[in-house]
Formats: C-alpha cells, sequence, structure tokens
C-alpha cells in the first residue's frame, strides 16, 4: 500500500533506497525535515549524517566522499544553495557525481521561507563559476519527488557529473501518498578514477579541477560540452499534456505545473484549447517536446514562481517561432489557477 | 655499489616546481618517508589545497584529491566518512587553512574527524605573490602590508596550534620546522606519529611546520632560514601543544 | 479542505487524519502546512484535497469545508469558503457568529467538551468526529465510512503512543454526537 509523505522526507528515504549512505547538510527551512530523517534513518544502516559547520562544508564533504566513489548528497534551500555553488563548481570541473537538492524558498538575500522558483537561472545556468552544465530535475508531486532521485544518482553516475533535484517549499512540505522503490535495484556502477587508495595496483589517482595550461583545460572544457551535447540529444524530459491540439500551451514546471494543469482543465471545461508542457528536466532543457507543441499553437504562456526566468529558455528552444507570454508570482506567492485561467483566455 | 639514500616511493618523479630555498620539498618528502615506513601508501588518499602546493598531487604517488581553496578538511572529511579505512590527509597553506579555510579547519577539529593535517606556515601568501597571510608576523612587511603589518587595523597572527590545543576533538597538536637536522628529524617523527594516530583511530591530528618563503620573503635561502629562527620561532614556539596518549575517540 | 488555529491545536494531525482516510478509499489525496515561524504560536493550517482526479495546486484557497479553531484563522477564510461550503466552529474558542447565509455552519463547543470529558489537547479530534460524520461520511461529498475514520486514526498515532488511541477515539464519537 502506498504511504502518505512529506516531499523533504520522500526525498530522503529515496535517497537512502537508491544507494546513498552518506549524507552532508546544514539546516535550512523548509528543508530541513530532508536533513533530520537523514539523522534518524543514517546511523541505523550504518550510513553517515553529518552536521557540517556551513554549506560550503557540507558540499566540500560530499565533494570528498563522492571521490573517494560513494553516492553522496547534500540538501538545501535557496541561499544554503548560494553557498554550495563553490563546491559544485569543483565538482563539475573535477567530473564527480553528486546529487544537490534544492528546496527553493522567496530571494534574493535572506528573502522569505515560502515557496519560490526563483533559483531557475542558479540551477541551469549559473550554479557556479565557469564553463560547465549540471542535471537539473523538476519535480511535480512527491512520487515523482522519488522517482528522481535515483534517476538523478544514476546520471549522475554515468554522465559524471553532479545533479540537482530543484523543488520548492510548497513539494518539500506537502505529503502525498507514495510507493517507494524497492531497496537497491541497480547494482552501483564501477568508479575506477574514485580516490580511493591505490592499494598499489594501479597509478594514482587525481581528482582535480586546476589546469593551468590553456589549451589542456579548453580540451577538457570541450569534452565536456560534447558529453552535454549527449545529454542534450538523450536526456530531455517532458510531460505533454493535451498539446495535440492546443491553441495556447502553458509552460511551467515543480508547484506551478500543478496550478497549471488545474487552469488547463478549466480551460477544457470551458472549451478553449489549452495544453501543457511540463519540463521535467530543466537541464537539458525539453526542446523537442516545446517545438512539437509549439508547431501548432498559436501562442506559449510560461508560468513561474518568479519573476520569468524559465521564460528565456521557451523562447530559444522555440527559436522565438511563436509568442511567448509570461505570467509568474514570486517572493513565495503561488498562482491561482484562476489566475492563470484568466492568462489562457486572454491569449487564445 | 651501495644505495646510501633514496627517493621515497611516494614521492613521484615529476619535478618539483617550489622556489629554490622553499621547505614545501622536505616536508613532502617527510610526509613520503612516513607513509612508506608505516606501508600505507596503497591506502593514503592526499588531499591538496589552494596555495603553493596545489599541485602537490602530481608529487605524491598515492591517491589524491584538490580541495577548493580553505576546504581540504571538509575533503577530508567526506574521504574518511565515506572510506574509514583509508588514510587521509591534508597538505595546506597557511591561507587555505588558517583564513579562508578557518571555519572547517576548527570544526573538522572538534569533531575529532580522524585525519591528518599538514600545515605549512611561512607566514605569508606564496602563490599569489607574497601578500599578507593570517600567519604574518606584527610588522612583518608584505605586497599588502608595505609599511609593515600594523596590528591596529590588520590584527594579530592566527597561533593555529594553541588555538586548536582547546578543542577536545584534538588528538595531536604539534608545532615543527625544518631549519637544520635536529629539527627535521623532530618533524619526521611528529609526523610520523601523526599517521600512527590516525592508523589507531586516535583523532584529529595536526603537524604545524614554521616554512620559509625565500622568494617573497624578498631573502636569499640562507637568510629566510635566519629570518625563521629569529623571528618566527620566538612567536611561534616549537612544541608538542596537546598530546592525548589515548586519543580523543570513545 | 482547510483546517486553521493556533500553532498547537492539531489543526495539521486533524488535516492528516482526513487525507490518511482519504488514502484507505484509493482517492487521490494532497495535504499542505503552513509553515516556518508561524508554526510557533502563530496561526497554522493545513489543506487537504481528497479527489477523485489529479489534485493540481495543493493549496487551498477556495475550500468546500473549512474546520476553524481560533478567531483570527475565521476572520481570514471565511470569505475564501465555497458558496453552499461548510463551516466547522470551535464554538468554546470564537464567540462569533457566521454572518454568510450561504454556507452550512456547526458550531461545536470542542475545547469545553475536551475539557468536561478530561480529553484534554484533543478538541481538534472532536471537530474531526464532526467533520466526518456530516461530510465524510454522510452526505454529496462522502467518501468514507466510521471504519475508515477509524483505521486513518490508527495511521496517524505511531506505535510509541498506541496508549492515546482510545482517547482519540472518544474524542471523535463526541464529536459525532455533538
Amino acid at each position: 500500500m502506498k504511504v502518505l509523505m512529506k516531499g523533504n522526507e520522500a526525498l530522503a528515504e529515496a535517497a537512502i533506497r537508491a544507494g546513498c549512505r552518506h549524507f552532508f547538510g546544514y539546516p535550512i527551512t523548509p528543508q530541513t525535515e530532508l536533513a533530520a530523517y537523514m539523522s534518524k534513518r543514517m546511523p541505523k544502516i550504518g550510513g553517515t549524517y553529518l552536521q557540517a559547520e556551513s554549506e560550503i562544508a557540507a558540499v566540500n564533504m560530499v565533494l570528498g566522499a563522492s571521490a573517494a566513489g560513494v553516492r553522496a548528497m547534500t540538501s538545501s534551500s535557496s541561499p544554503g544553495v548560494s553557498l554550495k555553488g563553490e563546491g559544485i563548481s569543483y565538482m563539475a570541473g573535477s567530473d564527480l557525481p553528486a546529487l544537490i537538492i534544492n528546496v527553493q524558498r522567496g530571494g534574493p538575500g535572506l528573502g522569505g521561507i515560502q515557496p519560490s522558483q526563483a533559483d531557475y537561472w542558479q540551477a541551469t545556468k549559473a550554479t557556479g563559476h565557469g564553463d560547465f552544465q549540471i542535471l537539473v530535475f523538476a519535480p511535480s508531486t512527491v512520487q515523482e519527488m522519488v522517482d528522481l532521485v535515483s534517476d538523478a544518482f544514476d546520471l549522475a553516475d554515468q554522465y559524471r557529473m553532479p545533479a540537482m533535484i530543484l523543488a520548492d517549499g510548497m513539494l518539500g512540505q506537502m505529503m502525498e501518498p507514495v510507493t517507494l522503490p524497492e531497496e537497491g535495484g541497480k547494482a552501483p556502477i564501477e568508479k575506477p578514477w574514485a580516490a580511493c587508495g591505490h592499494g598499489g595496483k594501479r597509478e594514482h589517482n587525481i581528482v582535480n579541477s586546476l589546469y593551468l595550461t590553456p589549451d589542456k583545460l579548453e580540451s577538457l572544457v570541450k569534452e565536456r560540452f560534447a558529453r552535454y551535447e549527449i545529454i542534450k540529444e538523450k536526456e530531455q524530459r517532458a510531460e505533454e499534456y493535451l498539446t495535440d491540439d492546443a491553441d495556447v500551451v502553458v509552460v511551467a514546471y515543480g508547484a506551478s505545473s500543478r496550478v497549471a494543469k488545474g487552469a488547463v482543465n478549466k480551460a477544457r471545461e470551458l472549451g478553449l484549447k489549452a495544453g501543457l508542457v511540463r519540463p521535467i528536466t530543466l537541464w537539458p532543457f525539453p526542446a523537442d517536446a516545446l517545438n512539437r507543441a509549439a508547431s501548432h499553437a498559436k501562442a506559449l504562456l510560461a508560468v513561474e514562481m518568479s519573476m520569468g526566468q524559465m521564460v528565456d529558455d521557451v523562447k530559444l528552444a522555440i527559436n522565438c517561432q511563436k509568442p511567448v507570454h509570461f505570467f509568474g508570482r514570486t517572493g513565495g506567492m503561488i498562482p491561482t489557477p484562476a489566475e492563470v485561467l484568466e492568462q489562457i483566455k486572454g491569449l487564445v | 655499489m651501495q644505495t646510501v639514500f633514496q627517493k621515497p616511493s611516494v614521492l613521484t618523479d615529476a619535478p618539483m616546481h617550489y622556489c629554490p630555498g622553499c621547505t614545501h620539498g622536505i616536508v613532502h618528502r617527510l610526509v613520503a618517508q612516513a607513509l612508506e615506513e608505516l606501508g600505507v601508501e596503497g591506502k593514503a588518499v592526499g588531499v591538496a589545497s589552494v596555495g603553493c602546493s596545489v599541485m602537490c598531487y602530481d608529487y605524491f604517488s598515492c591517491d589524491m584529491v584538490q580541495a577548493p581553496h580553505g576546504r581540504a578538511q571538509a575533503v577530508a572529511t567526506g574521504l574518511k566518512r565515506a572510506r574509514p579505512e583509508n588514510v587521509i590527509f591534508t597538505y595546506q597553506g597557511d591561507g587555505d587553512l588558517a583564513a579562508i579555510g578557518t571555519a572547517e579547519t576548527v570544526h573538522a577539529a572538534t569533531r575529532g574527524e580522524n585525519i591528518t593535517v599538514i600545515f605549512i606556515n611561512n607566514a605569508i601568501y606564496g602563490m599569489t605573490g607574497g601578500q599578507m597571510a593570517p600567519t604574518s608576523l606584527p610588522g612583518q612587511v608584505t605586497q599588502t602590508t608595505p609599511y609593515g603589518r600594523d596590528t591596529n587595523t590588520a590584527g594579530y597572527p592566527v597561533k593555529v596550534c594553541e588555538l586548536l590545543s582547546t578543542l577536545d576533538g584534538v588528538a595531536l597538536a604539534q608545532r615543527v620546522t625544518v631549519n637544520n637536522v635536529k629539527n627535521v628529524n623532530i618533524a619526521r617523527k611528529a609526523i610520523k606519529k601523526a599517521f600512527q594516530n590516525q592508523i589507531e583511530g586516535k583523532g584529529y591530528s595536526i603537524i604545524e611546520v614554521l616554512s620559509t618563503c625565500p622568494t617573497n620573503w624578498g631573502l636569499s635561502p640562507t637568510e629566510a632560514l635566519k629570518w625563521l629562527e629569529e623571528n618566527m620561532i620566538p612567536y611561534y614556539p616549537l612544541g608538542v601543544y596537546k598530546d592525548v596518549e589515548g586519543g580523543v575517540k570513545k | 479542505m482547510l483546517f486553521a488555529g493556533f500553532g498547537g491545536q492539531g489543526v495539521l494531525f486533524a488535516g492528516k487524519v482526513a487525507a490518511y482516510a482519504g488514502l484507505i478509499e484509493n482517492k487521490e489525496i494532497s495535504w499542505l502546512p503552513s509553515y516556518g515561524p508561524e508554526m510557533r504560536g502563530g496561526t497554522a493550517n493545513c489543506s487537504v484535497c481528497i479527489s477523485d482526479t489529479p489534485i493540481g495546486s495543493p493549496l487551498v484557497t477556495n475550500p468546500n469545508v473549512l474546520v476553524v479553531m481560533n478567531l483570527p484563522s475565521l476572520d481570514k477564510f471565511i470569505d475564501t469558503v465555497e458558496p453552499g461550503g461548510t463551516v466547522i466552529i470551535d464554538s468554546s474558542l470564537i464567540d462569533k457568529k457566521v454572518e454568510r447565509e450561504d454556507l452550512n455552519v456547526y458550531y461545536v463547543p470542542s475545547s469545553a467538551l475536551a475539557e468536561e470529558n478530561e480529553l484534554g489537547g484533543l478538541s481538534n479530534m472532536i471537530l474531526v468526529g464532526k467533520l466526518f460524520k456530516e461530510i465524510c461520511t454522510a452526505g454529496d461529498h462522502s467518501f468514507c465510512t466510521e471504519e475508515t475514520l477509524d483505521a486513518a486514526i490508527q495511521k496517524c498515532i505511531p506505535a510509541r503512543k498506541a496508549n492515546m488511541l482510545d482517547v482519540n477515539r472518544k474524542a471523535v464519537a463526541l464529536g459525532a454526537q455533538a
């Protein structure tokens, strides 16, 4: 039978079931239940829960554990994720897998503690300094939070890069029924690059992001970007809802996609041809799904809990072939289905 | 022919980039020697920090990880928690350990993290060209204290061994130097003990090595050693600051 | 449904019981609490959706049912209730009548009843009893039976607090009769 779980706790349990035994974190609302859950479970299963002195220390502990070849993760909320940017950049530059969870809250600065999607730019474009990307997943239900955790770990390992689950305070705090996966589904992949002691059996492994020769650094970055192209081709995910005949295509992810879907349903009841493209991966951005929907739509409408961050990617993905409008609330405000419906009506 | 001297196997053949008269080379050798004597090269993972010693990952033949500036002990914590059977050490300078990485240092120490920390204190930022370090002496002229370190505005040096020895998680805190044969021998024993402690699960061990930076001090190698003896050792007395025989782990 | 009151009155727990009842009946459900500093002595509320179709926004802005345990929450939410909706009020703490005439309002002196029956802190469950009697197990919106409610309560009370089961049942029964 399904169990009722908070999003934050479901993320934690899913990570454990995906084989993660090393969690390093720092308390911050609204993700703290995740760390609290880990502190309860990890000691009982021989894992590590460590409350670090800072977000910076926590992410670098993840770097160390990941360098040693184990599955490691950290979680935080917006201001804390800013601090983690350094470690994420180093992990990207060292080709290390890791899972970072951001249960977003309002910003900038200390901002607020209510749900927000104002870290889209940070997650998809500027998690840290340098030329790099990370995988970004955007669940919209507690069940999807569970499902995406193991996918995020698997793909992070496969492509040797950090992955982020970009959630928000609503998803973290809400309870929904979930089915949890069996523990230890897939066998962990070999990590011959790990710094875990060579045992006299091989050359020494170096996990490093420093390359003082420009041509060497350029070639490594280019190699990484070649990998990104493969990811863009193979790993895009989106839900396409009633888009086949939609005149107005709403584009929304995570919490705001739930609101948007409600509005699309209401629009259909009124006989308006509305549909929804819900990006599940924010990087790689699901350009294919958007182009399919945009090919026959009259207009697109990005709905976000921000001042408009994903909307630019929507325009880029469809190369501005159709008008792309925006509606958003920010600062912890959650748009209502009625507000979104009004926007749809205005575009039909 | 009889071999009377050889390079420890834990050092690679890569030519070191350190300046003439810099003591990094000696300390590298002492670390390598300790790992070799304890027979843990195959289990050792070193953490290189940001600073002159950043490229020590090329010089030690054990597995190596290069950490963000100041975060070496957080990275070491992750490595050790992931694989407690490994022997983990950090190799950090004063800017890394006692300025940008102060929080990571203090908290790894107070957690009694079972790692070995090699701390090079040369009272200056070497890699970036000779700016004031947290351990620069009062009155010391550096690129960013051109009139000498004014304690009214730039504050006082951080005495790392003294500071850390107040923490219950620290098993061993010792300050050594490598200015002469006698002191090199003391340093050799201290570094070996710091690794031995980890192997025995005793907890956090730190060896602070007073070191020279002839290039950025603007002195010849010989003058640099003399400056260290006359200025640094009086301010940073050598010795054992803390040594918990049974370790700090219950 | 929206459950609202002061932090500490058990509004989140009451909502959880309702959500579990929905889960047991294989409904689509969601439970969303207010969170943050307001949990500590301020107003607390939780949104519960129980539906036959997937739930969009879990944030209930226009509830069909409002269970309300203090005056600030009544003032804040009363105008948001859907016309024809239901309001269940702890009338021992809220000395005010609802002016809207398009709502079904039940006044239950739950805090006083809890006190009289030595069920301290279970005012919330008395209101839950009323909610299930009037809405969840009867009428247009009914979706479950009394047995479902009992099973939901069992789900919500952790094993280490099993001794609390009977008093919760007693509170629910009181509420049903109120």
